[in-house]
């Protein structure tokens, strides 16, 4: 059979006829496999949602109990047959819960990686390469510039500007989902024993993760009424970008704007975003993780998908590689 | 190299000057000689490198990658030196165990010849991490531009010995790179460099402002005053057959007065304002003024329309004599004695302003003379020449800002305590015929407003965005609506760089006038009639 026969774009999402099921579907759909929790992928309304428990528990939180007709959960590396189709989730290194979705039929294999990592996270299992035909890869940050350092390293520059700047509270800004929980788990493995306020936006995905396990140490709540302006001194302030220029951040003594995010690896993006300390720290994989997979996977075809395609398309013809982007609808391409 | 590349990195994104300063004197305290005076001479342009030019840089990344995949980079990034700093292939084998430190790179790239040049600098990109390679390429591309003067640089290190800057700015020219010997003074660890180079600056003696109510408890009889003139402080240090300028902070502005240095030919060192024009004939403006600032040299055609001379209003030496320990009143004399054996196209005095009481002087300050004065200068007979801002002695005594009514166009986010606060402000006046007239902006404010006004602004603009680009906003600007703010500025330049044709000096906002109606700010006119 071939590949594009069993996987193909539709308007609503990556849809498998033989299965009659869709891959992170943007619209509801009658059954969707979904990849991971971020809200351009996993989105309610469903009839029937497969995925990992995590995923579903994430969706849960988000949405509301309702968030779907019913749910599966996948075991991470067991098959499921879905109309003599079979697919595995694997994990995908991305956020808790991430899983890529190999999807096999008559002697056809493709691996849709939705989002995913390779540098080491304490908060989510490691990306696990899968062999296949077709590799379906995210291109987020698919340009030679993007290099993410070692995210200790990021962490490090973080506690020495606050040792630095005692006197002023550092505002992380940091994805809601999987980021801030990430930073966090980073600066207490480097030693950071003090506790960590976060933004309401930030609580229940953070105690989600304490319940699976993942140790994230004192987060108290970075509100007025739990101490006045001065508490924050020297403090580290997690919370959503969005909320460092509203009015939120008033409260805080002279703070030193911060954001964990790949864009940070290019100066003019921080600049124009008003950070003083970039981090660069990225639930992406960067350009030498997708090219490393991609030859890792074995897959004589590679399907490119949200980001800059063309990069890697160019990459996999110089490495004689056949690939082509794959125009798939409604992801935000910015978020990290 | 890391360490510095690193500080390169913070500087170029902390706006406020205190934050640059505790990068500054950190990085001097915890990094060893002589990488962290080879960094102070990187940050103070005392560092000198072959230059290697942009075209050889893409040619030898062009060497190394898929030329496709280079210029899809370079259209994302933007900047050359970035790109190639991130691009830059790298096998795991080429980062030695030992990444190369700040003098080694400098010790290699100023031994390589210019042929080998390229090679030398591709050598050590292989063996750099991205942040090194980024600040080895604006090594040798000239330029930091990181937003630190030689000046901020100069007061880290006074922070970091607890010393007064004009101690560091008076050593400044006999020293050279590494500075261990400044180091080390500045640590304890070593007597005070000595100063063994001649013609070097000599801090200068500074004014503050008038304040409200200082006038009533001086006696006119114990100051002399004399016009404040619009020009730039310039220190004439002529000195064992050298000749030197200096700027109020100790910058050596020698090079791009050519013309004066020539007419040093004596042995002494004076204080006063360098102004452009013939002093006999017709003082120039300070935009005129500015075809001579911030050029490292400057081509016959300039000089010739733009002759440089010297307004002398202090003699701190005279031959080997030094003269500061005496009252102004007999510097005074000695000045004006010394000035006429001088070149008159090049020097001259400036002139006493006879008065009796303060009420005379308020008249003559608010009605100067000359468009070239900005004020009265009021000196203590009596004051010897001191360092730094004695209150006291000196007064400035400025005539009133100019105001413009204009309206808010653009907000722009602040830093820091105000990262939360719309308040850089981008306003401009009405152009155009009646009927279609529209808003041409003139310039930018930061400051002049105090806290709740800042709230005031900050949702004013929240409620009446139209637009965002990143972090600016632009605001409802039109003739029914519009926040007018009334601006101060000191004086109005000519600029082919804005759109309106004019550029003000150190504007800020003095009042909100949210009782006026927009259509009823300034035209453009008005302040175009404010040019020369």
């Amino acid at each position: 059979m071939r590949a594009s026969d069993l996987l193909h774009p539709r308007p609503e999402g990556l849809y498998c006829p033989a299965g009659d099921f869709f891959i992170d579907p943007v619209r509801p759909v009658n059954r969707a496999l979904i990849t991971h929790g971020h809200s351009d992928h996993a989105r309610s309304g469903h009839r029937s949602v497969l995925a990992t428990q995590q995923t579903l528990d994430i969706m849960g939180l988000r949405y509301g109990e309702g968030f779907a007709g019913t749910t599966q959960a996948a075991a991470l590396g067991e098959t499921i047959a879905l109309n003599g189709v079979a697919v595995t989730f694997h994990p995908a290194g991305h956020v808790l819960g991430s899983a890529q979705i190999e999807v096999v039929h008559q002697g056809s294999c493709i691996v849709a990686s939705g989002d995913y990592k390779r540098q080491r996270d304490a908060t989510c299992e490691p990306f696990e390469p899968v062999k296949c035909d077709v590799f379906i890869t995210e291109a987020t940050f698919g340009l030679p510039v993007f290099r993410h350092p070692p995210d200790t390293e990021e962490i490090a520059r973080l506690l020495k500007s606050t040792a630095q700047f005692p006197e002023r509270a550092h505002l992380v800004g940091a994805y809601a989902l999987g980021k801030a929980q990430r930073v966090m788990r980073l600066l207490r493995d480097a030693g950071y024993n003090r506790p960590i306020y976060i933004h309401g936006a930030l609580a229940k995905l953070s105690d989600y993760y304490q319940s699976q396990g993942i140790d994230l140490g004192t987060l108290e709540p970075a509100t007025v009424e739990s101490g006045g302006r001065d508490d924050f001194t020297g403090a580290i302030v997690v919370g959503p970008p969005s909320a460092f220029a509203d009015r939120w951040a008033r409260r805080f003594p002279d703070p030193i704007s911060c954001f964990a995010s790949g864009w940070m690896r290019i100066r003019q993006r921080a600049k124009q975003g008003g950070v003083e300390l970039p981090l660069i720290i990225s639930d992406h994989a960067d350009w030498d993780e997708l090219t490393a997979t991609i030859r890792e996977t074995g897959a004589g075809e590679i399907w490119v998908t949200h980001g800059r395609e063309e990069a890697l398309v160019r990459w996999c013809e110089l490495e004689g590689i056949a690939a082509r982007p794959l125009h798939l609808v409604g992801y935000e391409d910015e978020g990290d | 190299m890391n360490r510095f590349a690193e500080l390169l990195d913070r500087l170029v994104l902390t706006p406020s000057r205190n934050g640059k300063l505790t990068l500054l004197t950190d990085y001097f305290r915890s990094v060893e000689d002589p990488d962290r005076g080879l960094a102070l001479a990187a940050i103070t342009g005392d560092l000198t490198i072959a230059a290697v030019k942009p075209a050889m840089l893409r040619m030898l990344v062009m060497e190394r990658m898929d030329p496709v995949l280079f210029g899809y980079s370079y259209d994302y990034v933007g900047d050359l030196a970035e790109t190639v700093s991130l691009v830059w292939p790298q096998s795991p084998g080429d980062i030695a165990n030992h990444e190369p430190t700040l003098a080694e790179v400098v010790a290699k790239l100023q031994a390589a010849s210019r042929s080998d040049g390229p090679k030398v600098l591709a050598r050590l990109l292989d063996s750099a991490s991205i942040s090194a390679r980024f600040a080895i390429i604006k090594l040798v591309t000239g330029g930091l531009r990181i937003g630190v003067s030689a000046r901020l640089a100069k007061q880290a290190l006074a922070d970091l010995g607890k010393v007064d800057v004009a101690e560091i700015e008076e050593l400044w020219h006999g020293l050279t790179p590494p500075y261990t010997e400044l180091f080390a003074w500045l640590e304890g660890k070593a007597e005070k460099p000595k100063k063994t180079a001649v013609a070097l600056f000599r801090p200068v003696m500074l004014s503050n402002p008038i304040g409200d109510g200082d006038l009533e408890k001086l006696d006119p009889a114990d100051y002399a005053a004399e016009w404040k003139w619009d020009g730039i402080r310039v220190q004439a240090v002529s000195e064992g057959g050298i000749r030197r300028l200096y700027s109020r902070t100790g910058d050596d502005v020698s090079g791009a007065f050519p013309d004066l240095a020539e007419a040093m030919d004596f042995s002494a060192i004076l204080d006063g304002e360098l102004l452009v024009g013939d002093p006999l004939q017709a003082t120039g403006t300070f935009s005129d003024l500015q075809q001579r600032l911030n050029r490292k040299s400057v081509t016959p055609k300039i000089q010739q329309q733009y002759p440089a001379f010297m307004r002398c209003y202090d003699v701190l030496q005279i031959g080997d004599e030094d003269l500061r320990a005496r009252s102004f009143r007999e510097r005074r004399g000695r000045l004006e004695a010394f000035v006429q054996t001088l070149d008159p196209s090049r020097f001259d005095l400036s002139p006493l302003v006879e008065f009796t009481d303060w009420q005379a002087l308020e008249e003559l300050r608010r009605k100067p003379l000359h468009p070239v004065i900005e004020g009265v200068m009021l000196k203590r007979w009596d004051s010897p020449y001191v360092t730094g801002r004695p209150k006291g002695p000196w007064f400035k005594w400025k005539r009133d800002p100019h105001t413009v009514d204009a309206v808010l166009m653009y907000a722009q986010r602040g830093h820091g305590k105000r990262s939360s606060f719309y308040s850089d402000y981008t306003f401009g006046v009405w152009s155009g015929p009646e009927g279609s007239e529209e808003l041409v902006p003139v310039g930018k404010a930061y400051f002049g407003f105090t806290d709740e006004e800042l709230r005031q602004i900050d949702k004013y603009v929240r409620d009446n965005t139209i637009e965002r680009f990143g972090p600016v906003r632009s605001v409802r600007a039109d003739r029914r609506q519009g926040l007018v703010l009334e601006v101060a500025f000191e004086g109005l330049n000519r600029s082919t760089r804005h759109k309106s044709g004019v550029a003000m000096r150190f504007p800020r906002i003095s009042r909100l006038r949210w009782d006026k109606p927009a259509a009823e700010a300034d035209r453009i006119e008005t302040l175009q009639a404010l040019l020369d």
